[in-house]
C-alpha cells in the first residue's frame, strides 16, 4: 500500500527485526531530509498507517505495544549538525544524530551538550529527547528539557512546525519543544533539535563513597539521606551524586563529581566533610558511571529529594538494583538475573512486587514509572495527574491517533 | 451579560472583592506597558484557587473572556484586561504556604512577590534564582505567565527552569496539577510562558537555590562599544559561564548618571558589568582570568562588598526609568540576538538611529544577546512618536534576521503579536495554537494575547474567507 505511488522517501519492506515491542510494522521509512520526513506522514495520513519513529531504537522496546503499526520511521538518515555556533554555545542538529557523534563534534571546540545518555552507544538526539531521559548531571544542568532551545516537528498531517529558535533567551510564542520532550513518538516527529551548550569543564573529580541502607543503620540518621542533604546544597558545588546498589542489598557505593576549575581541591574539601565513607578520590568515572545496564525490566523513579530514606527502605530486599541521582530525585530501577538473564523472576513475582513498590513510593510523594517489561501484567505508569487534558492536547495533535497508537499513559 | 455574571459573582465572592465602580476600575487599564489601555468589565479580587476556578466557571457559563493580573508589572500588554470580560486580580492570594527546606522547595500562592520568596529564605542561605527587574513588585504568578528571566539567567536560567509545579485553573474552571515528577506530556513546561492563555497558576511549587560561596562583581569601562563587545566574546569564548554579563553604551550611562549618579568612569564608550558567582576557589580562578581578557579596559573597578555591589548595580537598573532624565519619552525593546552578531546589529541600530533622527540607548544583557533599546522620542513634536516606532519595529526586524527573537523576557502579549509572524510561519503558529485548543476550546483565557489572528478551534486550517459562520450567527466571537 505504501509502496504502491511514491512517497517521497526510501521505503523498504519490513522484517522481525524491525518490530516494535513484538509488532512487527510492514514498511521501513528512511527519511533523509524534514521534507522527506513530512511527505512520508502525509503519505501514511492519506493511507491511515499507523507510525512508530525511531532513532537508534536503544529505546524501543520501552513502552507497551503499539496497538498497530505500519511503518517504522527510521531517522537513522537525519544524521546531520545543520550548525554548531561555538560562539554562540548553541547546536542545531537532526534528529538522527547520535549523542555519541555529536559529543565528538562539540569536544572539538571545547563544548559539550550537558546532558548524560545512560547508553554506551548508538542513543540519537530524537529518542533521547522523546524518551527525557535524564542522567547523572542534571541536578546541575537540567534534563534534556531544560537545555533544548529549539525543536522542529512533523505533525501526523505532514506540517511541519518550529518553535524556540538558536537564542537561549526566548519567550516568543508557546514551547513547543517542552511538549515534544518526553511524548515518545505520540504527538508527531521530532526532526531537528536546537540546544544550549556548556564548556567543557576543566577538570573533574569523583569521590567514591559507601554508605549502609537505612534499614541496617536504623539506629542512627540515614547516612545515605544525611549525605545528599549536605552535598545537595555543598559550597563546592558537585553537578553529580549517584548511587548504586546492586540488588537492592548490601552496601550503597555513593559517588559525588565536582567539575570545573579547581575540581581536586573542591572535592577534596567535599570528601573531607564527607568523613570516614570515602573510600578515594579519582580522576576516572567508575565502571558504568550513569550508565543502565540491563533494562529488561526497568522503572524509574522519582522522588522529592527528601525522601530518599524511605524511597531506598522501600527498594530494599526487593531484588531491584537502583541508581540514579541521591540529590535530583530520579533512580532507574533494574532487574538484573544471573550472569545477565532476567532469569529466574516469574510474572507473578514482578507484577506483585511493583504493585507493592509503587504503593510504598506514592505514599511518601514519590512515583513510580515501568518504562520497560517483559510481562504486560505490570502495571506501567501508577498515578497520573491532568491525564484528562494530556488525552486532549494527543486528540488536537493527532487526532486520527496514528503515532505511536497505545505507547503512552492512558493509553495514548 | 457582564451585569447578570457581576450578579452571579457576587454569589461566590465577597462583597469587596467584586468591583465594578468605573474610577477604582480605572486603576486596572493597563500594565507595565501604558500605552495599550482598556478598562476591565468588572474586577474580581478572589482569596482562594476555589474562588478563581468559581468565576472562570462562571465566565464559560456566561462566555465572557478572561484576564490574570498579578502585580501589573507586565511589558508587553499581558495583563491588558478585556472591556467585555473579567479581569481576576491575584493580589489577595500572597501567602507562601510552605517553606521546605529539606526538599530545596517552597510553596507559594501566585500573588506572593518573586522577591518575598527569597526574603523567605536568605537566612537559611537560599534564594529564589529567577531575578526579574521588577522582582520587587512583580508576583511570582506573574513570573510564571511570562517565563520571567532576569540578570542572571545567563547561568541560572529561566522560571520554567525553576519551577517544581503548579495547581492550576483550567480555562473550563477544573483545579488541576501539572507536577513535574508526574509522567505524562511535560503540561507545565509548556503552560509556564504562555501568557495566561493556558489557564491561571493558582498555586506554585518554586526550587530554591543554595546562596554560592563566592560573588565577585567586576565594572570594566570600555572607551566604545566594540570593545566592550569583543570582551563578552572573549569571556564566553574562555569556558566562563558567569551569572550575568550586562552592558550600557554612553547614552544609557548619561542618563542612568543623570537620574542616580552611579559614578561610573568618566568619557566610558560602554560599560560592562561581569558577575561571578560560585565555590570560591573557582569564582578566583575565573576573576583572574577576566582580569586578563579585560585588560583592554582603561579601569576596572571590583566590588569588595555587598555595598559596593549594589553601587555597580546601582546604575544598570536604574536605566530603563532614568532615560525619562534624557528623553520625554520611550519605548522599550526586548530582541535578542545570537552573542556573536552583537556587534553587526549594535552597527545597524546606529545606522538606524541616524537615519530617521532617533536616539537608542542600548542596555542589555549581553551574556545572552537580549538587546533592551530603550528608543527615545519627544512625544510633543509630531511625527516623531512614528519614527520612533518605525526605528522599534525595524530592531525587532533586526533581530529575526540574525537568527534571534523577538522577545527575551518580556513576552509576547498584545504589544508583539502583530510581529509573531516574522518570527513564526503560519504553519508553526497554527501548531501552537492546537495546544491553546487542547486547554482552551473556547478562546475565554486573556483572547487577543501572543497570536495575531487565531482560528477559532475547530476550525481546519486554509485561506480564511469572510466572516465566520459561528461568529456570524453570534454563536462564537473571534478574538
Amino acid at each position: 500500500m505504501l509502496s504502491e505511488k511514491p512517497v517521497g522517501a526510501t521505503v523498504r519492506e519490513a522484517g522481525p527485526e524491525d518490530a516494535v515491542c513484538g509488532v512487527t510494522p510492514r514498511w521501513v521509512a528512511l527519511p533523509e531530509t524534514v521534507e522527506e520526513i513530512a511527505s512520508v506522514l502525509r503519505a501514511c495520513a492519506e493511507r491511515g498507517l499507523a507510525v512508530v519513529p525511531a532513532g537508534g531504537g536503544t529505546k524501543l522496546h520501552w513502552g507497551p505495544p503499539p496497538e498497530r503499526l505500519d511503518v517504522l520511521l527510521d531517522l537513522c538518515c537525519m544524521n546531520e549538525i545543520v550548525e554548531h555556533a561555538a560562539g554562540d554555545l548553541v547546536v542545531r542538529a537532526q534528529a538522527g544524530v547520535t549523542m555519541d557523534a555529536l559529543a565528538s563534534a562539540l569536544a572539538e571546540s571545547g563544548q559539550e551538550l550537558a546532558l548524560d545518555v545512560p547508553f554506551t552507544e548508538g542513543a540519537t538526539i530524537g529518542g533521547t529527547l522523546a524518551a527525557a531521559v535524564a542522567g547523572p548531571r542534571a541536578f546541575r544542568y537540567g534534563t534534556a528539557r531544560d537545555l533544548l532551545i529549539g525543536i522542529t516537528v512533523v505533525l501526523p498531517d505532514g506540517t511541519v512546525a518550529r518553535s524556540g529558535g538558536k537564542v537561549v533567551k526566548n519567550v516568543a510564542g508557546y514551547d513547543l519543544g517542552k511538549l515534544f520532550t518526553g511524548s515518545f513518538g505520540t504527538l508527531g516527529v521530532i526532526a531537528e533539535a536546537t540546544f544550549r551548550l556548556h564548556p567543557l569543564p576543566a577538570d573533574r573529580r569523583w569521590i567514591v563513597a559507601v554508605v549502609e541502607p537505612p534499614r541496617v543503620s536504623q539506629s542512627g540518621p540515614c547516612q545515605a539521606r544525611e549525605l545528599a542533604a549536605m552535598l545537595a546544597v555543598a559550597q563546592e558545588e558537585p553537578s553529580a551524586v549517584e548511587l548504586d546498589w546492586p540488588h537492592g542489598q548490601g552496601p550503597i557505593w555513593m559517588t559525588v563529581l565536582v567539575e570545573g576549575a579547581a575540581a581536586e581541591d573542591r572535592a577534596r574539601a567535599l570528601a573531607a566533610r564527607m568523613g570516614e565513607v570515602v573510600t578515594g578520590v579519582r580522576d576516572e568515572p567508575p565502571p558504568q558511571w550513569g550508565l543502565i545496564v540491563d533494562d529488561r525490566l526497568l522503572a524509574e523513579v522519582r522522588f522529592p529529594p527528601a525522601a530518599l530514606t524511605e524511597v531506598l527502605d522501600a527498594v530494599h530486599y526487593t531484588g531491584f538494583s537502583l541508581r540514579g541521582s541521591a540529590v535530583g530525585g530520579r533512580l532507574w530501577l533494574e532487574l538484573w538475573g544471573e550472569d545477565g538473564q532476567a532469569g529466574e523472576e516469574d510474572e507473578e513475582r514482578v507484577t506483585g512486587a511493583v504493585a507493592a513498590l509503587r504503593d510504598r513510593l506514592e505514599g511518601c510523594g514519590a512515583r513510580l514509572v515501568v518504562h520497560a517489561t517483559p510481562y504486560e501484567s505490570v502495571q506501567r505508569w501508577g498515578r497520573v495527574g491532568a491525564l484528562p487534558l494530556m488525552r486532549r492536547v494527543k486528540e488536537r495533535f493527532d487526532p486520527g491517533r496514528v503515532m505511536s497508537p497505545g505507547r503512552f499513559v492512558g493509553g495514548i | 451579560m457582564l451585569d447578570t455574571l457581576t450578579a452571579a459573582l457576587r454569589e461566590v465572592l465577597s462583597a469587596d472583592s467584586v468591583i465594578t465602580d468605573p474610577v477604582r476600575l480605572r486603576t486596572y487599564e493597563c500594565d507595565g506597558l501604558t500605552y495599550h489601555r482598556a478598562t476591565p468589565g468588572v474586577v474580581v479580587l478572589p482569596a482562594t484557587a476555589e474562588q478563581v476556578a468559581a468565576v472562570v466557571r462562571l465566565c464559560v457559563e456566561f462566555a465572557v473572556p478572561f484576564v490574570a493580573r498579578g502585580s501589573g508589572t507586565g511589558l508587553s500588554g499581558g495583563a491588558l484586561p478585556r472591556e467585555d470580560g473579567v479581569l481576576i486580580v491575584t493580589s489577595r492570594m500572597r501567602r507562601v504556604l510552605e517553606v521546605d527546606l529539606p526538599n530545596r522547595r517552597a510553596v507559594v500562592e501566585p500573588g506572593v512577590t518573586n522577591l518575598a520568596i527569597t526574603e523567605a529564605v536568605r537566612d537559611q542561605g537560599f534564594y529564589y534564582a529567577p531575578d526579574p527587574s521588577s522582582q520587587q513588585i512583580c508576583s511570582i504568578g506573574g513570573n510564571v505567565a511570562e517565563n520571567s528571566g532576569g540578570a542572571h539567567c545567563l547561568k541560572y536560567g529561566f522560571t520554567v527552569n525553576h519551577v517544581e509545579a503548579c495547581e492550576i485553573v483550567t480555562p473550563d474552571g477544573d483545579l488541576v496539577t501539572l507536577d513535574r515528577m508526574d509522567p505524562g506530556y511535560d503540561l507545565l513546561g509548556a503552560f509556564i510562558g504562555s501568557e495566561g492563555t493556558l489557564g491561571i497558576a493558582t498555586k506554585i511549587t518554586v526550587r530554591l537555590t543554595p546562596a554560592p560561596e563566592s560573588v565577585t562583581t567586576v565594572l570594566a569601562a570600555f572607551e566604545n562599544i566594540e570593545q566592550g563587545g569583543r570582551a563578552v566574546s572573549a569571556i564566553i569564548a574562555s569556558g566562563i559561564v558567569p551569572a550575568a554579563i550586562e552592558m550600557m553604551d554612553a547614552l544609557a550611562i548619561e542618563a542612568a548618571e543623570a537620574a542616580v549618579a552611579c559614578d561610573y568612569p568618566r568619557g566610558a564608550g560602554a560599560v560592562l558589568i561581569v558577575e561571578l558567582d560560585g565555590p570560591a576557589a573557582e569564582v578566583e580562578l575565573q576573576f583572574a582570568r577576566l582580569k586578563e581578557i579585560c585588560a583592554g579596559a582603561f579601569e576596572l573597578r571590583v566590588a569588595a562588598d555587598q555595598e559596593e555591589r549594589a553601587a555597580i548595580w546601582k546604575g544598570r537598573k536604574s536605566a530603563f526609568a532614568a532615560v525619562g532624565r534624557i528623553s520625554p519619552a520611550y519605548i522599550v525593546q526586548d530582541g535578542v540576538v545570537p552573542r556573536t552578531a552583537l556587534p553587526r546589529v549594535l552597527a545597524a541600530i546606529d545606522r538606524l538611529s541616524a537615519e530617521h533622527r532617533i536616539r537608542v540607548a542600548n542596555v542589555f544583557h549581553a551574556g545572552d544577546g537580549n538587546l533592551h533599546p530603550l528608543v527615545l522620542f519627544d512625544d510633543a513634536e509630531p511625527g516623531a512618536g512614528e519614527r520612533a516606532e518605525t526605528v522599534s519595529g525595524a530592531i525587532i526586524d533586526l533581530c529575526v534576521e540574525h537568527g534571534g527573537s523577538i522577545t527575551g523576557e518580556h513576552g509576547v502579549g498584545v504589544d508583539k503579536a502583530r510581529y509573531m509572524p516574522r518570527m513564526f510561519t503560519d504553519d508553526d503558529l497554527d501548531t501552537m495554537q492546537l495546544v491553546r485548543c487542547a486547554f482552551d476550546p473556547r478562546g475565554l483565557s486573556n483572547p487577543g494575547k501572543v497570536f495575531p489572528t487565531p482560528r477559532l478551534c475547530g476550525e481546519v486550517p486554509g485561506v480564511r474567507k469572510g466572516v465566520h459562520p459561528l461568529v456570524e450567527s453570534g454563536k462564537a466571537e473571534q478574538f
